[in-house]
């Protein structure tokens, strides 16, 4: 360190206080060595994430025409979107399977991950593992599993009806549709959100259950006074995943679709909708637009969500 | 626990903003617009057998059956030549990828396959070369007309591989067993519709989603409807037209008694509904035969091919319902070669051989007007001559039809648009009309002068 920061050090020597070059140490501007550190991250940084967002952005200000070629439309197709009804139905679409499904979801994990943790489950680590591997099925797979087991003919459900003498169930219809999808993603990712909150619970010195117990606290006085304050971390963190994963629900519907396409549209999320347009109807522009429209919307909820969960934590 | 679960939640904060957009980017690795500058293409027949002579490489993209026998055969033909054969597994694949290809201006191949409807789209994006240069002219006469003029506006634009004129599979142990009659009109098809139903409601006549548009179109066609007309930058739809009307009309009786059944086509439900009969009925292209023998075995024996049923009992008439030709792109290298290799692939005798041996239904007069051809008897549909029937309708088909410019799009969203309908069991002429007004909105969008 010395080498470099000496001829700083003795320019502003006009100072000459001893002291003070611990701190002008700290504040050379001219030291990139750092630098030199994170520079491969941010490389990649810059490739992977800046320049697409960047390209999204140039090109979300520009018109493709199948005649009359490109031009620069300014904010028209920010404008479009705000008033599209195809994307303002994905968004509204998505919003209420985030605000149903999530809750159901996280609520799941958390029973899971506290019964896990409770030490009163006989075979906790084989619960641990079969409710993780649904995660590790490849979603596709899954998806299109859960489209036979719906499948209201040779599926499961066709079976349960037979059974019942009645079509009681029916995924596929304009009802049910999104709850059916909802099971899917609950059941893809219960496993997923409950290792998290059941790795927050491990971290919990085990002092204090010691002190709780002395303290006379049964399991739901130490769940609610220990456990649930000890996890709420995690529980943002998870529900800051959820709702990236709601805003992003594309896989599910995308695949469901090919088995009921008259109950999915081509606009049924708005990711879907970016896709469509962009791979079928050669609308890149406003793909790039309804993309960072979405992307801006899951920033400032995630931001707000996080904040919140913030305050929490300092109370 | 604080300060590094914050940490957590900002990188996660920042993905999600940036995975949003990282969808878009990587559709699309070209600048916008533009279409590549091909090397114009020169030279005549002359041309393309010095090139052939010459040889080289080239690339092909195709989802046919036999593509991989047919580019044997032509490499031992032309030895000096070397095709790398890409399986693009199906129409809208293939089109994806070939759309990508050419909005990066790389990475396209020499030849490739490209169904009828979507052919408009990629020469209206100058994506195509225009193959009359290369004396393409004279192979006219060797091709059905209906799909000449699929290739032919204002230039030629391929060589069509096959056809698929329409025609009515339908389940003759079914029918047998309910004691049917094949029906000749459209009223015989939905009473026929109905006594199946109330013979068995697991039993239905055909299946239709509402979401094929392939089909709808055809059927439009077939009804004497031409909703699409185009004439350089001006379209005009009228999905309302005399028959356009007639066919909702009519299918609409279907779909509200319940006649049809909503099983989503070419799924697995689908298969088995066919195997099984219960899906009693087709009316569907001339290319269905081979997808029958390797999808539905269960059924061999038990399905016939007849005329598809008409409106007024009169002439027989039909539609085309998909085919495709072969195209060179804007992209190829070697144009002379490449449009050496189409002209052999989809009009040299020994490729269309091999075509037919796997199954397809050929677009060329002289195929489809051989004894043998029409002769043959096919095991699976218990011994008939189906080619006889397919044959007729392949020379019935309705003159005049057109597809707009951005098909492929337009296609796939005909199911946002009647696929409700279907559900609600309402009116399918509600269901064009709100086709219509999204076709008219898009090509508005896109540039074209629309009328209605």
């Amino acid at each position: 360190m010395t080498t470099s920061t000496a001829p700083l050090a003795g320019a502003r020597q006009g100072r000459g206080i001893a002291a003070s070059t611990v701190q002008e140490r700290r504040r050379s501007p001219r030291d990139w060595r750092g630098w030199i550190f994170v520079g491969p991250f941010m490389a990649v940084f810059a490739l992977t994430f800046l320049a697409p967002v960047l390209y999204s952005l140039f090109l979300s200000v520009f018109q493709t025409k199948l005649i009359g070629g490109t031009q620069f439309v300014g904010l028209d197709n920010y404008v479009q979107a705000f008033t599209d009804p195809k994307f303002l139905e994905g968004a509204g679409r998505v919003t209420l399977f985030l605000a149903v499904q999530v809750p159901v979801m996280l609520t799941l994990a958390l029973a899971a991950a506290l019964a896990i943790d409770s030490r009163r489950l006989a075979g906790a680590s084989f619960f641990r593992i079969g409710l993780f591997l649904p995660y590790a099925v490849p979603g596709v797979v899954a998806v299109l599993m859960w489209g036979f087991i719906y499948s209201p003919r040779m599926g499961l459900t066709g079976n349960i009806n037979d059974l019942l003498g009645a079509d009681v169930l029916a995924p596929f219809s304009p009802p049910w549709i999104l709850v059916a999808i909802g099971n899917i993603v609950t059941w893809e990712f219960v496993g997923y959100n409950m290792l998290i909150f059941y790795a927050a619970l491990r971290t919990i010195p085990e002092e204090l259950y010691e002190a709780a117990a002395l303290d006379g606290a049964g399991q739901f006085r130490t769940v609610r006074s220990i456990k649930l304050p000890a996890l709420r971390g995690a529980i943002t963190i998870a529900t800051i995943f959820s709702i990236i994963g709601s805003f992003q629900l594309f896989n599910e519907p995308n695949i469901l679709r090919s088995l009921a396409p008259s109950l999915i549209s081509t606009y049924y999320t708005p990711n879907m909708y970016a896709y469509n347009l962009s791979f079928l109807g050669q609308q890149v522009n406003y793909a790039a637009t309804i993309a960072i429209v979405m992307g801006v919307a899951t920033a400032v909820i995630a931001y707000v969500v996080q904040l919140r969960g913030m305050r929490r934590e300092q109370r | 626990m604080t300060a590094r679960t914050l940490t957590r939640v900002a990188a996660a904060t920042a993905a999600a903003t940036l995975l949003g957009a990282g969808l878009v980017a990587c559709s699309d690795g070209g600048s916008p617009g533009g279409s590549p500058d091909g090397s114009g293409p020169g030279g005549g027949a002359d041309a393309i057998e010095a090139a052939l002579e010459a040889g080289g490489s080239i690339t092909y993209w195709t989802w046919t059956p036999s593509a991989e026998a047919q580019v044997a055969a032509f490499e031992e033909a032309y030895p000096n030549v070397d095709v790398t054969l890409v399986d693009t597994g199906g129409a809208n694949d293939n089109n994806i990828k070939l759309q990508n290809a050419i909005s990066a201006g790389s990475g396209a191949p020499d030849v490739v396959q490209l169904e009828y409807q979507a052919l408009p789209q990629f020469m209206i994006a100058d994506s195509l070369v225009d193959l009359t240069d290369y004396g393409f002219g004279d192979l006219e006469p060797l091709y059905t007309p209906s799909t000449w003029a699929s290739v032919s506006q204002d230039g030629i634009w391929g060589l069509p591989q096959d056809s698929g004129p329409m025609a009515l599979f339908y389940n003759k142990r079914v029918f047998d067993e309910f004691g049917l009659e094949v029906p000749t009109t459209w009223d015989e098809y939905i009473d026929a519709g109905r006594a199946l139903q109330a013979a068995d409601p697991e039993y239905y006549i055909t299946n239709d989603s509402g979401t094929d548009a392939g089909f709808g179109t055809a059927m439009i066609w077939q009804a004497g409807g031409r909703p699409f007309a185009v004439d350089g930058e001006n379209v005009t739809i009228d999905l309302e037209d005399e028959g356009a009307q007639r066919w909702a009309d009519s299918w609409s009786t279907l779909v509200q008694e319940d006649l049809v059944s909503q099983i989503a086509g070419w799924s697995d439900e689908w298969f088995a509904g066919l195997a099984s009969g219960k899906i009693a009925t087709l009316p569907i292209g001339a290319w269905m035969p081979g997808v029958f023998e390797s999808g539905t075995q269960a059924g061999a024996g038990d399905w016939r091919v007849a005329p598809m049923p008409t409106y007024d009992g009169g002439e027989p008439v039909t539609a085309e319902n998909g085919g495709s030709a072969q195209v060179v792109t804007q992209q190829s290298d070697n144009p002379a070669l490449a449009a050496g290799f189409l002209q052999w692939l989809n009009s040299s005798d020994e490729s269309i051989q091999v075509f037919l041996d796997k199954g397809g239904f050929p677009a060329t007069v002289k195929e489809l007007n051989s004894e043998e051809f029409l002769s043959h008897q096919s095991d699976f549909f218990g011994g008939q001559e189906i080619n006889r029937v397919l044959v007729d309708a392949a020379n019935s088909v309705g003159t005049g039809w057109q597809y707009l410019p951005w098909q492929a799009y337009a296609n796939s969203v005909y199911a946002d648009a009647v696929g409700p309908v279907y559900l609600d069991q309402g009116d399918i002429n509600d269901g064009l009309v709100a086709w219509q007004e999204q076709n008219v909105t898009y090509g508005t969008q896109q540039g074209f002068t629309v009328g209605e």
